[in-house]
């Protein structure tokens, strides 16, 4: 790789880390492992990005997001985004500066390396109790559920773990 | 398999099994997002509308697959085909009961319960052996939506045993719910006239092993609960996989793309 292609590869990843999850307003989405594969060749950009939940209307927006941000690297003429499914986007991609965003939004991150099917220990991301209670696996976005915190008696919300079932 | 490799007659079986998985999961999703601000508690509306919004993604994923294969733009494709042309079970576009959205919509929890949990297990067999599809991007599709349906099956499996042994009077609507959508379910149990060329083509599991899986495991759910096992379900209504079709599907395909139909150009 040469010297100018890498730095012009690194200005579009420090523009990727600035496209935010629209209803997660701390986390990026490096920060979620959405982003899959970036290729720059003469000034052309390919994202391939991992969909987190396939229902997900902030899907168009991140797209949208992702396509201005880039557009606006000096020294780029034309940005592509799409969405693939291989690998599959899984909880455990998440970084560990985007579980500590997560947190300081209100959201405990799930488990890194869950197993469908098993029980899956939350914590309170304000206190770090794990006396906790599920309200509703179900919460106000596809990827997210309802808890309350029996120690510091907060409610909150904890990411949904998802893994590759094989 | 890619596209490229597809033989004609393995495309056009291709084809047919898209419309139905999309299809299913797109009407009965809608039906699920009519009991907005309807369902039983906050709680449940929460948990029924993301399971909707789920569904209607996954529908939207096969529609995508399709439109890959040449069948038009995706949206196109959802909303302005004509009744006989779509290819889900003929008990998934049932109304949820007497009513309408807007006006004194009296709808059946039992038989929105029945359905969904029913629908749902055979969505975890089928996806289950679509996740080894001949089909590549199918394969890919089915792994993606099987995490997320993972969450619906328990959601819908915990409301049918708790009714299925609650109160008397919940026996009793549970009971009448199940008679009701046994009539029909044998609708969602096939893969229509193009059954050979999709098993040939290993694009998914003979319908007969699949029937059975689902089978084995209502009739033990229903002896758990205590209650009788009615035998194979029939398909009193014909079969919706030949687009037979009832007044259920034009009033919901009519409500759903109201909008759209305005102006298919406009990006909504």
């Amino acid at each position: 790789m040469s010297e100018l292609k890498s730095s012009m590869t690194e200005s579009v990843m420090d523009a990727l880390g600035k496209v935010k999850d629209p209803e997660i307003a701390s986390v990026s989405i490096l920060d979620l492992g959405m982003v899959h594969e970036v290729d720059v060749t003469n000034g052309a950009v390919k994202v391939s990005v991992l969909p987190t939940f396939s229902g997900c209307p902030a899907l168009h927006i991140i797209e949208r997001d992702i396509k201005k941000a880039i557009e606006d690297v000096e020294g780029i003429t034309s940005a592509e985004v799409n969405f693939v499914f291989t690998p599959s986007w899984t909880t455990d991609r998440i970084t560990p500066e985007g579980r500590e965003r997560l947190k300081e939004f209100g959201i405990s991150p799930p488990p890194a390396n869950h197993v469908m099917g098993e029980p899956w220990e939350i914590d309170c991301p304000y206190c770090g109790s794990t006396y906790v209670t599920m309200e509703n696996i179900f919460g106000p976005t596809a990827c997210r559920s309802i808890l309350y915190c029996k120690s510091c008696k907060n409610p909150f919300e904890a990411m949904k773990p998802v893994a590759d079932m094989g | 398999m890619t596209e490229e490799t597809l033989k004609p007659q393995e495309k056009k079986a291709l084809i047919e099994l898209l419309y139905q998985l999309a299809d299913d999961d797109f009407l009965l999703s809608f039906r699920g997002s009519e009991w907005l601000g309807l369902a039983p508690h906050i709680e449940e509306d929460v948990a029924f509308s993301s399971i909707s919004q789920d569904m209607m993604g996954h529908a939207n994923l096969y529609y995508n697959l399709l439109e890959d294969l040449g069948e038009g733009e995706a949206d196109r494709i959802a909303h302005l085909r004509t009744p006989d042309q779509y290819r889900n079970a003929i008990i998934l576009e049932e109304v949820n009961g007497p009513g309408t959205y807007l006006k004194e919509p009296d709808y059946d929890w039992a038989f929105t319960v029945v359905r969904n949990y029913f629908y749902a297990v055979h969505k975890h067999i089928r996806l289950d052996s679509l996740r080894h599809s001949a089909y590549g991007p199918l394969a890919e599709a089915a792994r993606k939506i099987m995490t997320e349906q993972y969450y619906h099956l328990i959601h819908w499996e915990i409301w049918f045993k708790q009714l299925m042994t609650s109160t008397d009077e919940a026996i009793e609507r549970m009971t009448a719910a199940i008679q009701k959508v046994w009539k029909d379910f044998g609708g969602v149990l096939t893969l229509g006239p193009y059954y050979e060329d999709i098993v040939k083509a290993n694009f998914i599991d003979d319908e007969n092993v699949m029937k059975k899986r689902w089978n084995n495991k209502i009739e033990a759910v229903l002896k758990e609960v205590g209650a009788h096992y009615p035998g194979e379900p029939r398909m009193e209504r014909g079969n919706g996989r030949n687009g037979v079709h009832t007044d259920d599907l034009k009033q919901a395909t009519s409500t759903l793309s109201e909008v759209y139909a305005t102006n298919p150009a406009t990006g909504w």
